[in-house]
């Protein structure tokens, strides 16, 4: 399999001398083709940080991160912008959508800033909404959509532009159960029907159990790591269960 | 303590925010001073002293407006605190949950109002006494002065007034800021920018039928003031276009902002392409809720225009026009054969009314005055005039027709006569165009536009004088160009030239006298003005009713007129410039700050920088210019009505003032446009 995120001894620090944070701690994990990731963690694990270096948005005090055998630790500037929007899809707790376009033009606005051709644009996002069934609401704004009616354009909008690598930040944070099963269960269609690459952040133990292998983190460190392998959802969710008590109480909010 | 620190530490931390009020302010502390100070500066310039008595009415003038725009000055600035204000409505929302009280939050935006005010005067004192220096120049070059020598001036009195009307502005600001303290909720402090616009699009239907009622009603307006408009008697002909121009502005802006949206969605390849749909929707969403302040942005601005090219070309025209309109160095006329009978009814001696049987050189010589001494090329001639031949007589048949263009006009005035021969002397003096005439031939001479036209009726129809049982006809179908006495400006509604035995001595009116200094300078001519002038003390002074204007005279009187009209229109354009691109550049900075989370998303999809600034500039850019733009095309028609009311000024020198006034609109307006974009720019790179 080939590998498409590769981690490599990172560390990220916050404050001055007197008074050093370690976020992440000489942290290395690899993510392959086609896979469903989820990180694990509880507030202050260092799991937002860590997102938030993959997607540039933040950088790395030492280390390395590769996507597809770039390292993107080294990209400055306008390429930096231009690897976010060809490379990266994203997914966020708080949707993200602009309040002042419609769905249509939300997800349109991805492909138009890659300077897509119109006639393309359509062509793709018609496909896109019927595959995250989202058809119906195209013409709406935000402020007329359901929670999972926007996180489900929001993830057309990550997908649309065929990213190498979709990171989802907490996407059932604001969702009930109902709207957040129907995401997730999108989330599995992309990921085995499509073959995209989903890397997830959720301190929700019903939401991680939808992907196929489980990162714990906690301190800024890898803690654990369970694959789902052949086990059903429910035996999966039942072993990150365990886990989570290892973990001892401390992603609390878990259930 | 503590409250003085967190104040001095606010104002440091949201420079950015306040970089525009500063601004303001420092330019309204530095224009106020300016144009107070103008006194000051004018005593260092060499000038006579009839035209320090007009700088003293200049003074006095603009002191009075100073007044009226404090009262400018100081709503901007409420308007712009209050903007400060909710600005920083979370900051206060979080002092007050930790349990400050709201009065001490007044007293740290009390503070905070102290120290930026103490800044701002400082500073805009500084700039106005800089900028000052530069108004002697202009001062200097509108009274057509030598500044000798250059000296700094500085105006204490100025300075007080300034440093006095700001404090009160202060003062009021103060108690504003502490109102609006005391009257809000935590709640609505800590979530006040949670309210997310619900974008409504309008029916296009509507908005092409709005939109074209609206250009219809414009045009009409437009119609109106220009072509319809000969001549204002009547105020409802201003007041219709004026309230149709209002209505139909903010329909245009409010049909425009739907239209415009509709057509640019259509065109997908523009629409769908870079940020251009992220630009239009912002714009859009905007524009439904600022219609009204773009309007009202709009209509200041177009009046700002007005009034400024229209006061600049009033002082070029006025100086431009004496040349031709003041040719002889003297022109002296006084009234013949007043009846002793009326003196008492109209407000004459009897002495009066027998010096009135003397011309003017005789009464010259009464007075002591040696004509031949002072005087050269001397012409001397009389003016007759019957109350048998009014001005409804000389319009004709045309005469129903006029009066129900022009029902307040006086009709029953008699009309003057001037022989041929005389006046062709006088065209020779000044350079007017000889007549002849055919012995039954009369010609219409005029220079007041607005009278030509009335005129030019009646010689249309031919219209038939009698004089001493003779017909006349006049020779051209139009008003000739020419004058009699010199004034400032074209305000001779017309006298008739006929043959020389068309009027003998028994209806004489009036005897001129025109002639010019015997003086080979400047010196010399001013030491004959004085001498004319001294006839006043003369003793016999009072007896007589005799009336002289020179071409000195007329042209300081006009250059200071000129000067104050100028000055006053300098100083309210300027601040009514000032106000329209303060308010919009601080709405504008408030939309940046409440879009600080939309610039965020698109940077977070990957959006290019310049991609971002590029939009963001469209965005300021075109508010800014869309009220500019329709201010222009109200403007165009405005400086032509202004001219017409202006008529008699002359109007032949709009392009240099309306290049002053772009270059005016261009340095404010466009500063402030990239002060704004630059704000806004670091405000929305502001991590959230």
């Amino acid at each position: 399999m080939e590998t498409i995120l590769k981690i490599d001894k990172i560390e990220k620090y916050y404050g001055s001398r007197s008074s050093l944070t370690k976020a992440i701690d000489n942290m290395s994990f690899e993510v392959e083709k086609g896979e469903f990731v989820a990180i694990m963690g509880s507030s202050g694990s260092g799991k937002t940080t860590l997102l938030n270096v993959i997607s540039t948005i933040d950088r790395v005090t030492s280390g390395h991160i590769y996507v597809d055998h770039e390292d993107i630790t080294k990209l400055k500037g306008n390429k930096l912008n231009k690897f976010r929007r060809e490379e990266l899809g994203f997914i966020f707790q708080d949707f993200n959508l602009l309040d002042t376009l419609t769905a249509y033009e939300n997800i349109a606005l991805a492909l138009s800033i890659q300077n897509v051709k119109v006639e393309e644009i359509e062509k793709r996002i018609k496909k896109v909404a019927e595959q995250l069934n989202i058809k119906d609401v195209l013409r709406k704004y935000p402020y007329q959509m359901s929670g999972g009616q926007k996180q489900r354009v929001a993830s057309a909008r990550a997908i649309i532009t065929n990213p190498k690598l979709i990171l989802a930040d907490e996407p059932t944070g604001a969702l009930d159960s109902k709207s957040s099963k129907m995401l997730l269960e999108r989330f599995n269609y992309l990921n085995e029907e499509l073959h995209a690459t989903i890397l997830m952040v959720t301190h929700d133990a019903f939401t991680a159990s939808y992907a196929s292998r489980v990162i714990f983190i906690k301190d800024g460190k890898i803690f654990n790591e369970i694959h789902r392998g052949n086990d059903s959802r429910k035996e999966f969710f039942d072993k990150i269960i365990d886990v989570v008590t290892l973990l001892g109480g401390d992603l609390n909010d878990a259930l | 303590m503590m409250l003085f620190k967190l104040s001095l530490a606010n104002i440091k931390k949201s420079f950015k925010d306040y970089a525009i009020y500063f601004f303001t302010l420092v330019l309204g502390v530095a224009i106020f001073y300016v144009f107070n100070a103008i006194d000051s500066q004018t005593a260092m310039i060499d000038i006579t002293s009839s035209t320090r008595d007009i700088i003293e009415l200049m003074t006095n003038t603009l002191s009075g407006v100073s007044v009226f725009v404090s009262f400018i000055l100081g709503f901007l600035i409420i308007y712009a605190s209050k903007f400060l204000i909710t600005r920083r409505n979370k900051e206060f929302g979080i002092y007050l949950t930790l349990g400050m009280s709201k009065r001490k939050i007044s007293m740290i935006l009390f503070l905070e109002t102290l120290f930026i005010g103490i800044i701002s005067l400082v500073v805009g004192l500084i700039v106005g006494i800089v900028l000052s220096q530069l108004m002697s120049l202009l001062v200097a070059n509108m009274f057509e002065a030598d500044l000798t020598s250059f000296t700094f001036v500085f105006s204490s009195s100025a300075c007080v007034k300034t440093l006095i009307y700001f404090s009160i502005i202060y003062l009021i600001v103060m108690i504003f800021n502490t109102i609006s303290i005391s009257k809000c909720n935590l709640i609505d402090l800590l979530h006040a920018n949670k309210k997310s616009e619900k974008v409504k699009l309008k029916n296009p239907v509507i908005c092409t039928i709005v939109f074209i009622i609206a250009v219809i009603m414009l045009g009409y307006a437009y119609y109106q003031v220009t072509v319809e408009l000969v001549s204002i008697d009547d105020p409802s002909k201003i007041f219709i276009p004026i309230i149709l121009g209002v209505i139909s502005t903010v329909l245009i802006f409010w049909s425009l902002s739907g239209l415009l949206l509709r057509i640019i969605m259509r065109m997908k390849n523009i629409y769908y392409k870079g940020l251009n749909s992220f630009t239009v929707r912002q714009i859009s969403s905007k524009i439904n809720t600022t219609v009204f302040s773009t309007s009202i942005i709009c209509l200041m601005l177009f009046i700002t225009i007005c009034v400024f090219s229209s006061s600049l070309s009033i002082k070029n025209s006025m100086t431009a026009n004496l040349t031709t309109l003041a040719p002889a160095d003297i022109e002296i006329n006084k009234t013949l054969d007043m009846p002793l009978e009326d003196a008492a009814n109209y407000g004459y001696t009897p002495a009066q009314a027998e010096d009135s049987k003397l011309t003017v050189l005789e009464t010259l010589e009464k007075l002591d005055f040696d004509v031949e001494k002072y005087f050269t090329d001397i012409l001397t001639f009389n003016v007759y005039a019957t109350d048998d031949i009014t001005v409804e007589d000389t319009l004709g048949d045309a005469y129903a027709k006029v009066k129900e263009g022009y029902s307040n006009l006086v009709y029953h005035s008699a009309e003057s006569f001037i022989k041929l021969s005389d006046y062709n002397k006088l065209a020779k003096i000044y350079h007017l165009e000889p007549i002849s005439l055919k012995e039954d031939q009369y010609v219409l001479v005029a220079d007041f536009d607005s009278w030509i036209n009335i005129r030019n009726e009646g010689l249309k129809a031919n219209a038939k004088i009698t004089l001493l049982g003779k017909n006349y006809y006049p020779k051209y179908k139009e008003c000739q160009n020419g004058f009699l006495y010199m004034t400032s400006s074209h305000v001779n509604i017309g006298f008739f030239v006929v043959p020389d035995d068309a009027v003998d001595e028994s209806i004489r009116a009036e005897s001129i006298l025109i002639a010019n200094y015997k003086a080979n300078s400047e010196e010399e001519k001013e030491q004959i003005e004085q001498q004319v002038l001294n006839l006043n003390n003369h003793p016999y002074a009072e007896n007589t009713s005799i009336s002289a204007s020179t071409k000195i005279a007329i042209y300081e009187g006009s250059v200071g007129l000129g000067a104050l009209v100028t000055f006053i229109g300098l100083y309210l354009g300027i601040i009514f410039l000032i106000s329209c691109a303060a308010i919009l550049a601080l709405k504008e900075l408030s939309e940046s700050s409440d879009n600080k989370e939309r610039f965020a998303m698109l940077r977070k999809i990957g959006t290019d920088e310049k991609m971002i600034n590029r939009a963001l500039f469209r965005q300021i850019a075109i508010f800014f210019l869309f009220p500019l733009i329709l201010a222009i095309i109200h403007s165009i028609f405005g400086i032509i009505f202004c001219n017409t009311l202006l008529s008699s000024f002359g109007s032949d020198q709009l392009l240099p003032s309306i290049i002053m006034t772009a270059i005016f609109i261009v340095i404010i307006y466009g500063g402030y446009f990239i002060i704004t974009y630059f704000c806004s720019k670091s405000m929305i790179r502001e991590r959230l």
